[in-house]
């Protein structure tokens, strides 16, 4: 069990967060998706300073790293909007609508699933089930649950976000 | 988060039974003492001073218990091979990655009844042998984490976990580990996998979990609800629980209720009781007037139930015989505008995304499949592919190196069993009975 700590690749002081993972998994290898996790919502996605710092620090090969971090769909290495809005896809959304929803969002936005617009202002995601199956179709809009939409309503909020600038 | 997130439906006349659902919605889910309140930790204290390990695991057996993941593997069974099984070191692991769309009955009980879970794992562990315990909980649901990391710390305060529980020679720690969004996680090796840092794949078995899992060592793998059975089979009675339920199938289930129906939310009912009585006495049948045409059960991996088998009795073997399964307990309910083939696809599509990619039968299969059942919908099949989309689920089902794709197929060869109809006439009539797929928009313009 390791207990001292690899310099981070910046002064950012969010790096503490990370190391207090590592440190409370005893810097043990199999903490990895733990530490990615915590990694994620400090930075709000995953660069290669992350990858490879937490590589070092856990004493694991970057494929290693990397195999991990692009395996599951929560992990993502590009930066996300300032909004994000999620989609539910669950089997009840879908039958009740979901796939209309998401094309009226997608046109608003311009963009497709899985994006981020241009000016950084919304990202857009699918999720597989928000376990909200009685509220479908349901949409997440920056970590707040919203259900039983229709379609230009759920792209109303999409709107809001790109024009009003906030 | 969701209104649904505690309790079940309302029994209005009388179908529902709550065992594991009892305290769900009744206590305050982040503290002890409102669970010991209603007799938590009695029955692992009990089973500590009064019984030996072999004598849990017998009472598991005689219960009928079957695992609640959806395979239905006996648990009695399960907790013995580990428990014989050689080795100084064994661990507990509670699946709690319920990746089914449709499905929520885990992140319930977790969040509801964090302790009920916490006490099953317990006597599992003292019955089994293990000394360490891991709960991987998909990290989507924050709240279920956030109460079961709070209730293994009020355990350890009140001296349930730790280094010799009430003065016993045995000692158990346990831990909350995280899922980052994978469907194969809920393969049993996939998750041991996961929780030891890997991408989360599954090697071929066996060896079995219970003789060679986490870092090699004899490991009890079960699902949340399986544990929250243990704790009322032991203060009850194992003949209590075997007097629940079928023949082959005893206690009760818990159901996520959705879709096009009236009520939709989380049932408890027992083994046997019919999709009737659950669709229609329970859920309030279907809303708008409109006609039953299927319910889907077991996730993607299970089938679409068609009307005319709405009197199938809900346990795992005639689920099997329809062509679906048990799965963990996601039931949606479809009316006359859903149409089969586009539901079809939509599991396979999920089916080829969560892929993990190790073996090619489920990588490349589940694709061609796919892209069949989309050349179906857009009407520009033949019925060369159909047949080709027959021998691929075949294939698939019989090639692959896990559940996931042994099971992938199986919403096709359901949904071609039911409503072959609704394939042909995307194929030869070129019209989308339900008016969903593109091809009946081509048909409009026309």
């Amino acid at each position: 069990m390791r207990t001292s700590t690899i310099t981070p690749p910046s002064d950012d002081k969010r790096w503490r967060i990370v190391q207090a993972t590592m440190r409370k998994h005893g810097f043990a290898p199999d903490a990895l998706i733990e530490t990615l996790h915590s990694a994620q919502e400090a930075f709000g996605y995953l660069d290669d300073d992350a990858l490879r710092y937490v590589g070092r620090s856990l004493r694991l090969p970057l494929s290693r790293v990397y195999g991990v971090a692009t395996f599951y769909n929560l992990f993502t290495l590009k930066p996300q909007g300032e909004h994000t809005c999620v989609v539910c896809m669950g089997t009840a959304c879908y039958i009740k609508g979901g796939p209309d929803v998401l094309k009226a969002i997608e046109n608003a936005a311009g963009i497709r699933k899985g994006e981020t617009t241009p000016d950084k202002k919304v990202s857009l995601l699918v999720a597989r089930c928000l376990g909200a199956c009685a509220l479908a179709p349901a949409v997440v809009y920056d970590g707040v649950m919203d259900g039983h939409l229709a379609p230009d309503e759920a792209a109303s909020r999409v709107k809001e976000w790109m024009s009003n600038g906030k | 988060m969701a209104s649904d997130a505690v309790g079940a439906l309302p029994d209005e006349n009388g179908k529902q039974r709550l065992i594991v659902l009892e305290n769900a919605g009744m206590i305050d889910p982040e503290d002890i003492e409102s669970y010991m309140a209603v007799g938590g930790y009695a029955t692992f204290n009990d089973v500590l001073q009064s019984m030996t390990p072999p004598e849990v695991i017998d009472q598991i057996r005689n219960s009928g218990l079957r695992g609640r993941g959806g395979a239905g593997y006996p648990a009695g069974l399960k907790w013995s091979t580990v428990g014989k099984a050689l080795g100084a070191q064994k661990y507990v692991v509670c699946n709690g990655d319920e990746g089914d769309p449709g499905a929520f009955m885990d992140r319930s009980i977790m969040e509801a009844d964090p302790h009920r879970v916490l006490e099953g794992m317990m006597i599992a562990a003292y019955a089994v042998g293990a000394s360490q315990g891991y709960l991987y909980v998909r990290a989507e649901y924050p709240l279920a984490i956030k109460r079961l990391k709070h209730a293994i710390k009020q355990a350890e305060k009140h001296g349930l976990l730790g280094h010799n529980i009430s003065g016993t020679p045995f000692s158990l720690s346990l831990q909350v580990r995280l899922g980052a969004g994978a469907f194969v996680c809920g393969e049993e090796t996939a998750l041991l996998a996961s929780i030891e840092g890997r991408r989360g794949q599954p090697r071929p078995r066996p060896p079995y979990p219970a003789e060679s899992g986490l870092w090699g060592c004899p490991t009890l793998i079960n699902n949340v609800e399986t544990y929250a059975n243990v704790v009322p089979i032991l203060r009850e009675g194992a003949e209590w629980f075997a007097g629940i339920g079928t023949e082959r199938s005893k206690g009760t289930k818990v159901f996520a209720l959705s879709g096009r129906i009236a009520r939709t939310g989380l049932i408890e009912v027992p083994m046997g009781i019919t999709l009737r009585e659950i669709i229609y006495d329970i859920g309030g049948g279907i809303p708008d007037g409109r006609k039953f045409k299927a319910v889907q059960t077991g996730g993607p991996s299970g089938g679409c139930i068609p009307a005319a088998h709405i009197d199938t009795p809900v346990d795992y073997e005639s689920l099997k015989q329809v062509g679906s399964m048990m799965g963990s307990g996601g039931m949606i309910v479809m009316d006359d505008s859903s149409c089969m083939v586009d539901v079809a696809k939509y599991f396979l599509e999920f089916c080829m995304t969560e892929s993990c990619g190790k073996c090619v039968p489920c990588r490349v299969g589940t694709a061609q499949m796919h892209g069949l059942l989309e050349k179906i919908c857009e009407g520009e099949a033949t019925l060369d592919d159909l047949e080709m989309l027959e021998e691929l689920c075949d294939m698939v089902t019989n090639t692959s190196l896990c559940g996931l794709g042994q099971a992938a197929p199986n919403a096709v060869v359901t949904t071609l069993h039911f409503f072959r109809d609704e394939y042909m006439a995307h194929i030869v009539d070129k019209t989308c009975p339900a008016h969903v797929c593109p091809v009946s928009r081509k048909e409009a313009v026309q």
